[in-house]
């Protein structure tokens, strides 16, 4: 769908992205990782016509003008930090209503799936939100539009465990468009793609293929008993929407994409952790399709 | 101009004004303009007399001489912030990612812009009318309507002055350097750096008058004046110039049409190179 032929980007003559070669494909999710000046955002900006560049961007073949409108509208992004705009919520959802064609009563039910009442902040000023309600209301936006790809600047940053669980079932279910999700860590994103890609110093290092995990409503259960009453620890094991069955004991539903963050959550607190269980029987690890070294 | 082109224009200037309405510029700008009007007339300044000025002329004379030294530096220093603003907070990066065009997106802007800065002012005079007619003072509506008028032309002009210096900084600090520095220039060339020019350089006297023509500030501030005292008595001799070459009439058409080509082509200019360079 999108390829990058020898992609370079300069700011006083430093090169921040580097001939940069890529094809993405329709189906693609890509687990954008580097360090802070890697490379990242400025591929996305490129990509979005935000810079003047050099070597070229095709779409479907087809090279277009650094910024072009027509493929513009089948691009949805979230930017990592969300813009403090002061307009109310409702006007910026209108405004993407209108420019996008995005479906407004899609648009309602994802935020309810991310547990946000779109009607209920419509006329909040959108920088007077939380930061977790931000981020919902960017994710809404960008999931509602009928585009082929989706760019992501740490997109569940902000997100509870309960929003990111639906925002997980989101993704899975679009499964026909291309994403590329960018974030400092790999195991925040890895379970959601099937394509890794690294930039270093503005050069790709690594493009690996991995397993698809990426499935909607795959979860299992979980049951952690603690040794001790912990608050902390506690509020932690609520905000994943867990609840205490027992005294100390508490169970709750763990989606697939999310298995290795929440047992990092667990981790931290491994001195109080009396007891852990999943509840289902594990599925095989991930296999690495192919792997590519790219030097 | 195609129908999508306005849709497009108008989704622009629409989120701009809701943006704007609500930040703390608009509310000052708009508190400073009405409080300004109100100020003047619980003073009692329509009932003076200055140079034959009363009633409600007296009012406007006075207002319209504050809006001129307020007015442009409200423009400059809210606006010239506004693109290198957006761009440093992440506005930009985030609403250019909509299939919206660059032209839209910028005159749009520029359009809930111009709203936003000549509404506050009309409407001032508008409650100077309302006043006026409360009090019994004759309405001087042709005097009015010219003045919204001129009004409008010099926001246009700065506004796009701002938007030119807005599209060429890189950050709000020098935006506001340069509009303030730009501000003071216009100003001290009202008066001040004319006449010591002129006497001074001893320059050929066409040159200072071209000089004060070209200056959007003196073109406002001298057909303000030329609407109440036709002969410009208080101009003295440079009145001979101006009566001798434009006429009243044409001096007013002037002072309407050239701030506001002036600042057509400034935002132009500012779209140019917006377009031009990296947006974010």
């Amino acid at each position: 769908m999108i390829t990058t032929s020898n992609l370079s980007k300069r700011f006083d003559h430093r090169a921040v992205l580097d001939a940069i070669d890529l094809a993405i494909g329709d189906g693609d999710r890509i687990a954008l990782v580097g360090s802070n000046g890697a490379g990242k955002t400025t591929l996305f900006r490129c990509l979005l016509g935000h810079y003047h560049y050099e070597g070229a961007i095709a779409f479907n073949g087809a090279a277009p003008m650094r910024r072009d409108e027509k493929v513009l509208a089948r691009i949805a992004f979230v930017p990592q930090l969300p813009p403090p705009l002061r307009m109310p919520v409702g006007e910026l959802v209108r405004f993407a209503e209108n420019s996008t064609g995005a479906d407004p009563a899609r648009m309602t039910s994802i935020a309810q799936g991310l547990g946000l009442e779109l009607d209920a902040v419509a006329h909040q000023p959108f920088n007077r939100l939380s930061g977790g309600q931000k981020q919902k209301v960017l994710v809404t936006i960008a999931l509602a539009r009928a585009a082929d790809l989706f760019i992501f600047d740490e997109p569940a940053a902000n997100l509870d465990p309960a929003a990111r669980a639906a925002f997980i079932d989101l993704l899975a279910a679009r499964q026909d468009a291309a994403m590329i999700i960018a974030s400092h860590r790999l195991e925040e994103v890895a379970p959601l793609v099937n394509r890794v890609i690294e930039l270093d110093r503005g050069r790709i290092v690594l493009d690996d293929a991995v397993a698809d995990r990426l499935t909607a409503g795959d979860a299992r259960t979980a049951t952690v008993r603690l040794r001790e009453a912990h608050d902390p620890f506690a509020r932690a094991l609520l905000q994943w929407g867990f609840g205490e069955s027992r005294p100390l004991t508490f169970t709750g539903s763990i989606p697939a994409a999310d298995y290795y963050r929440f047992l990092g959550m667990i981790s931290r607190y491994a001195s109080v952790v009396d007891a852990f269980h999943f509840g289902e029987a594990p599925k095989p690890p991930p296999a690495r399709k192919a792997r590519r070294h790219v030097s | 101009m195609s129908l999508s082109f306005v849709r497009g224009l108008w989704l622009a200037l629409r989120l701009e004004l809701q943006e704007s309405v609500r930040s703390r510029w608009f509310i000052l700008y708009a508190l400073v303009f009405f409080g300004l009007m109100a100020l003047l007339a619980l003073t009692g300044i329509s009932e003076s007399r200055v140079l034959g000025f009363t009633g409600l002329s007296r009012l406007l004379v006075t207002y319209i001489q504050i809006t001129m030294a307020v007015l442009p530096l409200f423009i400059l220093v809210t606006t010239a912030r506004s693109l290198v603003g957006d761009r440093e907070a992440g506005n930009l990066e985030y609403m250019l990612s909509f299939p919206v065009a660059l032209s839209q997106w910028y005159w749009g802007k520029f359009l809930g812009r111009l709203l936003l800065v000549v509404l506050p002012v009309v409407g001032a005079l508008l409650l100077a009318l309302v006043y006026g007619a409360l009090r019994g003072h004759g309405l001087p509506w042709q005097h009015v309507s010219l003045y919204a008028g001129l009004i409008a032309a010099l926001a246009l002009c700065f506004l796009g002055l701002a938007f030119l210096i807005s599209s060429l900084a890189r950050s709000t600090e020098v935006a506001l350097g340069v509009s303030l520095a730009i501000w003071l220039i216009l100003v001290a060339l009202l008066d001040l750096f004319l006449l010591s020019i002129l006497i001074r350089a001893q320059f050929d006297p066409a040159f200072i008058v071209g000089l004060a023509l070209a200056n959007p500030l003196q073109t406002f501030r001298t057909a303000a004046m030329i609407l109440f005292d036709p002969q410009l008595i208080l101009l003295g001799p440079a009145s001979y110039v101006i009566l001798d070459h434009f006429g009243v009439t044409g001096y007013v058409v002037w002072a309407l049409a050239y701030p506001a080509l002036l600042g057509l082509a400034f935002a132009a200019l500012g779209f140019w190179r917006f377009a031009r360079t990296d947006l974010v």
